[in-house]
């Protein structure tokens, strides 16, 4: 993007320096007029990065996988790689959250990369590994399910987490629901997305008490599960997927939006928040400027 | 999802619990099945070395033989709530022919429904409880879920209580056994929640 970055021959510096306004165009996309694009969006050309236990293969509810990736850690030179895979999901829960995306953006491409099954993937590092790699592929949406307890991988997540939102990767991450220090929910460059009690399937909130920013829909979720089949599911991380899939619609609609214009996209359109009447210049007298 | 197994050379790290332990954990998956009225209950802990999670208490199915048994720490639904920190439960599993089979092929019990909740305590999660085939009722609500994780919780703190000293390699390993007095405590604590839970208290 370059507004902030060195002008040539002057050092480093993190201010416009020889360069003027018109040096540094932006061409703009407003966003879709209260945060939800029409029906057309259907995500399609946005790519979506599923960090999980993996994805099952052509499981009916999912659809083709554009990529699948494992992170495995060498228990002996605790070397870390990304690999293609074709071993599927080991537990059910990143089919079910790409199942949840692709009925949410049914036109999106889906890559998942597994960060769980292999020995020593609870370790923190392979999440770590595995999220790096998906902001490094640059995808459109990262849809993280899973967070880590281990407070030696904060300050790295936060630089990943940051690098992402710069990078316009939006990271979209459960909160816990139970009070633990835990990351990357909680740092205000990823979308944090907790879920809701409402069984209306197609509703968000926003939260105006963060860290949580977003509520979804994650009650008795019907969803695709392993062997082709369907369950039903409860849990934060079945709400997390739904707020990705908004976030790949908006995308598909208006592709130069960026992380912070999503966010408010998803606020504007937040089912609790209401345009209510503001103060006018005039002293004492407040007016309802809403158009709802 | 292998076989589990109770012949790992690393058994020692995640060894049987004690008397007080072992009283302790049965205690807390007693109480978690009449919570919700389930067909089983299960407490699994995490050893970090052998990274495979073990199990420490039954109550109901597979009560009799499935106490010491490992599994892969990163595998199946336990496995992803261990790694994750994150409660789910999952429901109409009957339907899922791949469904946890290493479970089903040693208790020759598959559950149509199952409620799991990490084990947290001071940020670290030691292991995992997992309610199975809990009543149409009792389940499948994020109130429901919420309740399993404070007792999970509740649990996770008796736990921390009952093993001080705790070594680097995983909960199960170093603790030793409370005086009367205090393991008359953590289990008084258990019982008062499980009073408050069932409103009876």
């Amino acid at each position: 993007m370059g507004t902030t970055g060195t002008a040539t021959g002057l050092g480093l510096t993190w201010s416009l320096r020889g360069r003027g306004p018109e040096d540094v165009p932006v061409l703009a996309d407003a966003g879709p007029p209260g945060g939800l694009p029409a029906e057309p969006a259907t995500g399609r050309g946005v790519r979506v990065c599923v960090v999980d236990s993996g994805v099952e293969r052509d499981h009916p509810q999912v659809g083709p996988l554009a990529g699948s990736w494992v992170v495995v850690k060498d228990g002996d030179t605790g070397e870390i790689t990304v690999e293609p895979t074709t071993t599927g999901d080991t537990c059910g829960h990143g089919t079910a959250c790409a199942g949840i995306i692709r009925r949410t953006a049914p036109d999106c491409e889906i890559h998942s990369v597994r960060v769980l099954g292999e020995r020593f993937s609870g370790t923190g590092d392979v999440l770590m590994a595995g999220l790096r790699w998906a902001v490094e592929q640059r995808f459109d949406v990262v849809n993280l399910s899973l967070s880590t307890t281990r407070t030696r991988f904060a300050q790295e997540l936060h630089s990943l987490a940051d690098s992402a939102y710069f990078a316009r990767t939006v990271i979209v991450a459960s909160a816990h629901n139970t009070p633990v220090e835990s990351f990357p929910w909680r740092f205000a460059s990823v979308i944090s997305v907790g879920s809701h009690q409402e069984d209306d399937p197609g509703l968000h909130l926003y939260n105006p008490d963060p860290p949580v920013e977003f509520f979804g829909p994650g009650q008795n979720v019907s969803v695709p599960w392993l062997g082709g089949r369907t369950i039903r599911t409860t849990g934060n991380s079945f709400a997390t997927p739904y707020v990705a899939g908004l976030c790949a619609r908006i995308l598909s609609a208006h592709p130069k939006v960026t992380v912070f214009q999503l966010k408010n996209a998803l606020y504007l359109s937040a089912a609790n928040v209401h345009q209510g009447p503001r103060p006018s210049t005039a002293a004492g007298d407040t007016r309802d400027d809403s158009e709802n | 999802m292998t076989t589990p197994r109770t012949d790992s050379p690393l058994a020692s790290a995640a060894a049987p619990a004690d008397g007080p332990r072992r009283e302790l954990l049965q205690s807390v998956v007693d109480v978690a099945r009449a919570i919700f009225g389930a067909a089983a209950s299960s407490v699994f802990l995490l050893d970090e070395e052998a990274d495979e999670l073990v199990f420490q208490a039954v109550s109901g199915e597979g009560e009799e033989f499935l106490v010491g048994r490992r599994f892969p720490a990163g595998r199946g639904i336990a496995g992803w709530v261990v790694t994750s920190g994150e409660p789910m439960v999952v429901d109409d599993l009957t339907t899922d022919t791949s469904f946890d089979r290493s479970l089903a092929e040693s208790t020759s019990y598959v559950p149509n429904a199952l409620m799991a909740a990490p084990l947290i305590s001071e940020s670290r999660i030691l292991g995992v409880l997992e309610v199975l085939d809990p009543s149409p009722q009792a389940r499948s609500s994020v109130r429901e879920l919420d309740l399993l994780a404070m007792f999970a919780r509740q649990a996770a703190a008796a736990l921390r209580v009952i093993t001080p000293e705790r070594a680097p390699d995983g909960p199960a390993a170093g603790g030793r056994a409370l005086d009367g007095a205090q393991r008359e405590d953590a289990l008084r604590l258990l019982v008062s929640l499980e009073q408050v839970l069932r409103g009876t208290g």
